[in-house]
């Protein structure tokens, strides 16, 4: 578990993040959302030391980071994984070289040991027979499956995913969430996700942090989001016509308004989305 | 003041290597990789330019030397001097600045754009001293001997431009190198060898690590650390001209 307890950051004179506090659970995605600039990138890179915070606090599993020695943080850095947007594997390396690195630094196994563990992880990941392959030989979608092996060779307690989903098609993006999803239910891994990609918060959204100029604007699960009356998430969330449609039929969906057994026309008949207003609602002004 | 806030991040940075490895064994590997990429990789320009240098400093002063009175001898003690006291150090080291220079320096920027020195940074390894201490290390071992590489080649390349153009036989050549020979100026050589290839490695990495942007600023930072590399080196080369002859 993550706990960021009033957290901020600026930079120069400009405030990035203010009193920014919640909690990242052990075992579930937990993902931040917010606009391009509302300081989600900033917040993650705080959270795994990258920047140093100007007040508050981030606690891994009871330790402290902030008041942490050198040391201390470079153990902690060990229990970290991070995909990174662009992916940042090395580009000199091979895919199997790439996996096989963290194992290399900081484990003492045998050479064949490493294999067998960089085989597995490919293999989860659903990338067999690119082993030998350079990152600049691979697609997009197949470099953030390579990151993510990577992240996870060592077995870490926290995973940070900074726009997974960045650049790639919808089928591919998710791919990648669902892998990303089944990892940290199998490795109990505290999964921390940016993103602004709709399909994300509504498919693994577990614990959604909603950041609004760096400022915590709302928290909940994909399931609250779909009932979520605040303006700005709607707004962030459902900016289209046809998202706010979708939300709708999913609102219908959960209140058993529609089922498979009903078809549109009938539903549409009895009033359509109107059916989700209150009675008070309902009611001319 | 600006001046002052980049020798200060450079001395930070220079301080931050100096921590004990995660793994002693990947930072051999790494220190062997770049003693690699900076030697062998520039060993060909340095046999290339050194020849030349040699053969064409042989060709000048024969041209110079036009008094009868001045023996043949003189042409390759002028030709040695020359090349063990300023073109092997200096020359061969301005010419790496520009070869390993912006190697290093656009290598280390393009890993800090596309975010490999922060994936490495996560991962607990001290980046300063994995990925810059083995450059100026392997630097400091690899460019002395390119140095002393480009001295041989370089009379050689006097002597063979002597004796196919006619100006001085190989025996008068050979006979004029050993007069005269002061041992200190081949020492006086190395210590700018082991000068230069600290500020080669150590400018270029500096400019490279902190790249902050895109593309752009890559190649701002490689040509920013050539320059700064190359008045680094002439201005060092005149304290230790100063100080030391």
């Amino acid at each position: 578990m993550i706990e960021l307890k009033n957290v901020s950051k600026s930079f120069e004179d400009k405030q990035i993040l203010n009193n920014v506090s919640a909690v990242m659970e052990t075992g579930k995605t937990n993902l931040i959302i917010g606009t391009s600039g509302s300081g989600k990138t900033v917040l993650q890179k705080c959270m795994v030391g990258l920047f140093e915070v100007d007040k508050g606090d981030i606690v891994f599993d009871g330790k402290d980071l902030t008041t942490m020695t050198q040391e201390d943080r470079k153990e902690l850095r060990q229990q970290i994984g991070m995909l990174f947007q662009g992916s940042a594997l090395f580009d000199s390396m091979t895919v199997e070289q790439n996996v096989k690195f963290p194992l290399d630094m900081f484990t003492k196994w045998s050479h064949s040991k490493k294999v067998e563990r960089v085989n597995e992880m490919l293999e989860r990941v659903n990338l067999k027979d690119t082993n030998k392959r350079f990152p600049s030989e691979i697609s997009g979608g197949m470099k953030k499956r390579v990151g993510i092996a990577r992240a996870v060779v060592l077995r870490p307690k926290y995973l940070f995913c900074d726009e997974p989903n960045s650049g790639l098609d919808p089928q591919t993006s998710m791919v990648i969430d669902k892998l990303i999803h089944e990892i940290t239910k199998e490795y109990e891994i505290t999964t921390v996700i940016n993103t602004h990609d709709m399909n994300s918060v509504m498919e693994i959204g577990e614990n959604i942090l909603y950041l609004y100029q760096g400022k915590k604007e709302w928290e909940g699960t994909n399931k609250e989001i779909i009932f979520s009356k605040h303006d700005k998430l709607n707004e962030f969330i459902f900016a289209s016509e046809f998202l706010r449609d979708a939300k709708d039929m999913r609102m219908l969906e959960e209140k058993g308004i529609i089922d498979n057994d009903r078809n549109m026309e009938e539903i549409m008949k009895e009033g359509g989305a109107n059916l989700l207003m209150s009675e008070d609602e309902k009611k001319p002004e | 003041m600006k001046l002052f806030s980049t020798i200060g991040a450079f001395i930070i940075m220079m301080k931050g290597m100096f921590t004990r490895p995660e793994n002693f064994k990947m930072y051999w590997k790494e220190l062997m990789h770049q003693s690699v990429e900076i030697g062998f990789g520039s060993l060909w320009i340095v046999s290339v330019i050194s020849i030349f240098m040699g053969a064409v400093s042989a060709v000048q002063t024969a041209y110079q030397l036009t008094s009868a009175l001045i023996p043949k001898e003189t042409i390759a003690q002028v030709v040695r001097d020359t090349v063990i006291l300023e073109f092997a150090p200096t020359l061969v080291c301005i010419v790496l600045a520009g070869v390993v220079g912006s190697k290093i320096a656009g290598e280390l920027g393009n890993m800090r754009v596309s975010e490999q020195i922060d994936a490495l940074e996560i991962m607990g390894i001290n980046t300063r001293s994995y990925l810059v201490a083995p450059k100026i290390l392997a630097a400091l071992i690899t460019i002395p001997i390119l140095v002393v590489i480009s001295m041989v080649l370089g009379i050689y390349g006097g002597r063979v431009a002597g004796s196919l153009g006619g100006i001085i036989s190989s025996d008068t050549y050979d006979r004029g190198l050993v007069m005269g020979f002061l041992p200190k100026n081949v020492w006086f050589a190395l210590a700018k060898a082991y000068t230069f290839a600290f500020i080669i490695s150590s400018i270029p990495s500096f400019y490279g690590y902190n790249v902050k942007g895109g593309a752009l600023e890559i190649g701002r930072a490689s040509t920013t650390a050539v320059i700064t590399s190359c008045i680094l080196i002439l201005f060092a080369d005149y304290i230790l001209a100063f100080f030391l002859l």
